[in-house]
């Protein structure tokens, strides 16, 4: 049977948001909201993209004039804050936002305002950062700012404001989410779904959603004193007054190493989602990717200190930070073994989410060894501030995340969309993006070793550079090319593409169950999960519950180990609280850029807002001295 | 707008309840991963404390007058005993006794208002302002940390006290109560450990 008409078009009327620009400011759909989510980083990463290609410009000649030292390092600094702040981190989130509650069959995330409430307080973030480059305010210290030169002593003005203070922005938004993301997955498992049947994306994005909690206060914490030290004189990190830089560098990389890991963790459940599918077999060794998975988890938090290899720390403490770091190739290894396996045993077929996957195993593999390399103290001295790094960090970010992701975009495209990408377009993007990639890219680790530092706005000539620079140049040049394929591939499907269907690869979770696009309340019924591949175990039927109220929001809430049901909850409707919330909250942030007092004043606005978010929505009370007599 | 998929009901959800307790409740577990964050960034903020210290070749840096134990005492006896109460709410909210967690809500409130008269002159007698060297800003941000804490519940648990008075209450809200006594306990806890640097450290060594 099918689930019937009256039903569909109760939970249709029940579900759906107020039409035009009203529905628009207050939606808390899910897809809705990981969608803007996705447009605007993706928008960013062009924007970033663009940078990135002017500074290539830049270096293509020796003594070039292209750029003056100030714009070359407002490029690099709003490229690197851009790409790590608000593109890599916020599209995992926002892949997660869209498809957890999907893969779990549930109709929302757990909070669902508070998933509208994470994107606008990002979208401030963007907005100060980007509205700030506008008129000339541009950060200019690179993505991690260290004081000194951060200090109030040698940044007068507010661009390092700018920079600490969209930090915070974005990190209440990842924490936000974060906290969604993992109650979502604990608590709201459709029956039949136990932790060892949980797939193996669901548990990525679970362990990076703790790592985030456990990691961005690092960060938070770092930044404010950076805006005290500046804004009210305290003394962190001035050494006159008792400070110490170090304590900066070690609050920041206790986050920024984590970060790196909260950007692949997730690409990992992309990974295996598509390995999966497209291997046509269940993923080998689901256990040994989870543990590896939480052991990469744990090990993110004890290899900090690697970034600050040549700070002059005590030689047993980089022993020990060099041990730790190679000693992360092993679960990392692990893990593509298993992907390996999979594809070893399973029939593959080679439609472009897949190439993506295949491309991300060469790239990222090339990344990992410069990385074994770089965790060497005694090499990493050699190495460190040359563009051997900046080609580590863009093999296992670009490789390690940004390929699984386009590979994810083009898997999951259909199912948001309702809509086919064109294969061919797709593998010509595929080949641009990862040549041009590779070709941009490779020529860094021998100007790296050749001794070409990073962050310098240009070079003499006569250095031997200036080759492997334009042929850098001409890969960057390739990959935006492709990139722009890509999204012109999207594009045009989004209005010409072939009709998907429900389920156009044979996909193996629940996702693939709902119809493309999912409508507002994503399933009917809700979904009962026998194995770790639910659209596989019954082939062509689906064991569902019936009984949540369809005249009301309602969600299924189950226990965390054996998603056993427990009880129907109630799920937040429709609000503009949560944007007005974010307003109050950014005007707080944006005002302690130039006074402490607009913490202590611009809390009243915040707290108003937070109150008429949770204003109660049942009766008055009949009872009690302030009760309303009937 | 059907799932093309044929689907086989094999039970019924609408025998369950509409809330639960504890952990089984899904915001519980939202209230939880909120002292996760903060507690974290409690850690983070005492571990620069620590750092600073091991650095600083005297802690509190020469010149410098140790905080003042009177006020921070009856800041941290008062808010020991107020777990009493506290304990007594949640109990109630368990319960499901409803004139308890409206008056307790509301004693709650009024003793959390009462401990900023303490919290107060602790600031004033720290015996440094956060602008004279490291130590006064790593002891000045532990006490507004742990400050913003107690007034970001106090103020919850006052709407809180509010609604529970004017609106009716069902299951959600004893769950609400529950939530809100939790994390009392848990500003009461990190508070012991933040007491134990400002206060007792410099006199540690």
């Amino acid at each position: 049977m099918t689930a019937d008409a009256t039903l569909i078009e109760r939970l249709d009327e029940r579900w759906r948001d107020p039409p035009g620009l009203r529905g628009f400011l207050t939606t808390v759909d899910h897809k809705r909201i990981a969608a803007r989510y996705i447009v605007t980083a993706l928008f960013l990463m062009f924007l970033a993209g663009m940078l990135a290609l002017d500074m290539r410009w830049q270096l293509s000649v020796a003594e070039n004039t292209r750029m003056s030292p100030q714009l070359y390092n407002e490029s690099f600094s709003l490229h690197g804050s851009t790409m790590l702040f608000l593109v890599s981190v916020p599209l995992m989130e926002a892949m997660a936002f869209w498809l957890v509650p999907l893969m779990l069959g549930t109709r929302n995330m757990a909070f669902p305002r508070l998933g509208a409430f994470s994107f606008w307080l990002y979208f401030g973030g963007v907005l100060t950062l980007w509205i700030a480059h506008a008129i000339d305010i541009t950060p200019d210290l690179g993505w991690f700012e260290y004081p000194p030169l951060s200090g109030p002593s040698y940044s007068p003005g507010h661009r390092a404001d700018i920079w600490a203070q969209m930090i915070t922005f974005t990190e209440v938004a990842a924490l936000a989410a974060s906290v969604n993301v993992a109650a979502t997955i604990l608590k709201m498992r459709p029956p039949g779904m136990t932790l060892t049947r949980m797939p193996v994306f669901l548990w990525a994005m679970l362990i990076a959603s703790i790592m985030t909690i456990l990691s961005m206060p690092a960060v938070m914490l770092v930044t404010s004193m950076l805006i005290a030290d500046r804004l009210v004189s305290t003394h962190f990190f001035s050494p006159a007054g008792g400070g110490d830089t170090l304590l900066f560098q070690h609050l920041f990389w206790f986050f920024g190493h984590p970060e790196v890991y909260i950007i692949f963790v997730p690409a990992t459940g992309f990974i295996s989602s598509i390995v999966e599918t497209f291997s046509r077999r269940t993923l080998f060794g689901h256990a040994a990717l989870v543990l590896s998975m939480i052991s990469i988890g744990a090990l993110a938090f004890g290899l900090w200190v690697h970034h600050m290899f040549a700070v002059g720390l005590p030689r047993l403490g980089n022993d020990f930070y060099t041990a730790a770091s190679m000693a992360i190739a092993l679960p990392a290894g692990l893990q593509i073994f298993c992907w390996i396996a999979t594809i070893w045993l399973g029939r593959i077929r080679l439609a472009t989410p897949m190439l993506w996957i295949l491309g991300f195993v060469a790239t990222f593999v090339i990344g990992g060894l410069s990385g074994v390399m770089t965790a060497s103290a005694a090499l990493d001295l050699q190495l460190t501030d040359t563009y051997f790094v900046v080609a580590h960090l863009h093999y296992v970010l670009i490789g390690g995340a940004i390929f699984p992701l386009l590979g994810a975009f083009a898997y999951w495209y259909p199912k948001a969309t309702g809509r086919l990408m064109s294969e061919r377009w797709g593998k010509v993007a595929f080949v641009l993006i990862v040549g041009g990639f590779n070709l941009g890219f490779m020529p860094m680790h021998f100007l790296g070793l050749m001794g070409m530092p990073r962050r310098v706005y240009t070079y003499p000539p006569g250095m031997g550079w200036e080759t492997l620079n334009q042929v850098a140049t001409a890969g960057s040049a390739i990959a935006v090319a492709g990139g722009l394929v890509f999204v012109g591939n999207a594009l045009w499907a989004y209005w010409r593409g072939q009709p998907a269907g429900d389920d156009p690869w044979g996909g193996s979770t629940l996702e693939w169950a709902s119809p493309s696009p999912p409508p507002p309340y994503n399933m009917a019924h809700v979904p009962v999960v026998h194995g770790l591949t639910p659209m596989w175990d019954d082939a062509g039927r689906l064991d569902v519950m019936d009984g949540l109220r369809p005249d009301r929001r309602e969600v299924l809430v189950t226990s965390v180990t054996d998603a056993i049901p427990l009880y129907r909850q109630k799920s937040a409707a429709p609000s503009i609280w949560p944007l007005l919330a974010a307003l109050a909250v950014s005007a707080m942030f944006i005002g302690s850029i130039f006074t402490p007092w607009a913490i202590v004043v611009g809390a009243a606005p915040v707290a108003a807002t937070l109150t008429g978010w949770f204003w109660p929505s049942r009766p008055r009370s009949r009872s009690g001295p302030l009760g309303v007599n009937a | 707008m059907s799932p093309s998929r044929s689907i086989r009901i094999v039970g019924d959800l609408s025998t369950l309840p509409e809330s639960a307790s504890g952990p089984r409740h899904l915001v519980w577990w939202g209230n939880i991963g909120f002292m996760v964050i903060e507690g974290t960034g409690f850690a983070l903020a005492a571990a620069a404390y620590l750092y600073l210290m091991t650095q600083a070749p005297a802690w509190p840096p020469k010149g410098d007058a140790l905080p003042g134990l009177l006020w921070s005492a009856i800041f941290t006896i008062g808010l020991l005993l107020s777990a009493v109460p506290n304990v007594w709410v949640l109990r109630c909210a368990r319960k499901k006794h409803l004139s308890g967690v409206r008056w307790g809500t509301l004693a709650m409130a009024v003793i959390a208002a009462l401990l900023f008269i303490p919290r107060a002159f602790e600031f004033a007698h720290l015996g440094i302002s956060w602008h004279q060297d490291a130590y006064g800003s790593i002891v000045w941000t532990l006490l507004v940390l742990h400050t913003t804490h107690v007034v970001t519940d106090w103020f919850d648990t006052v709407v809180l006290g509010v609604w529970l008075f004017t609106h009716e209450v069902g299951d959600d809200q004893f769950a609400d109560v529950e939530d809100n006594s939790n994390y009392w306990t848990f500003v009461i806890l990190c508070w012991l450990p933040v007491y134990a640097l400002i206060y007792w450290a410099p006199r540690a060594l």
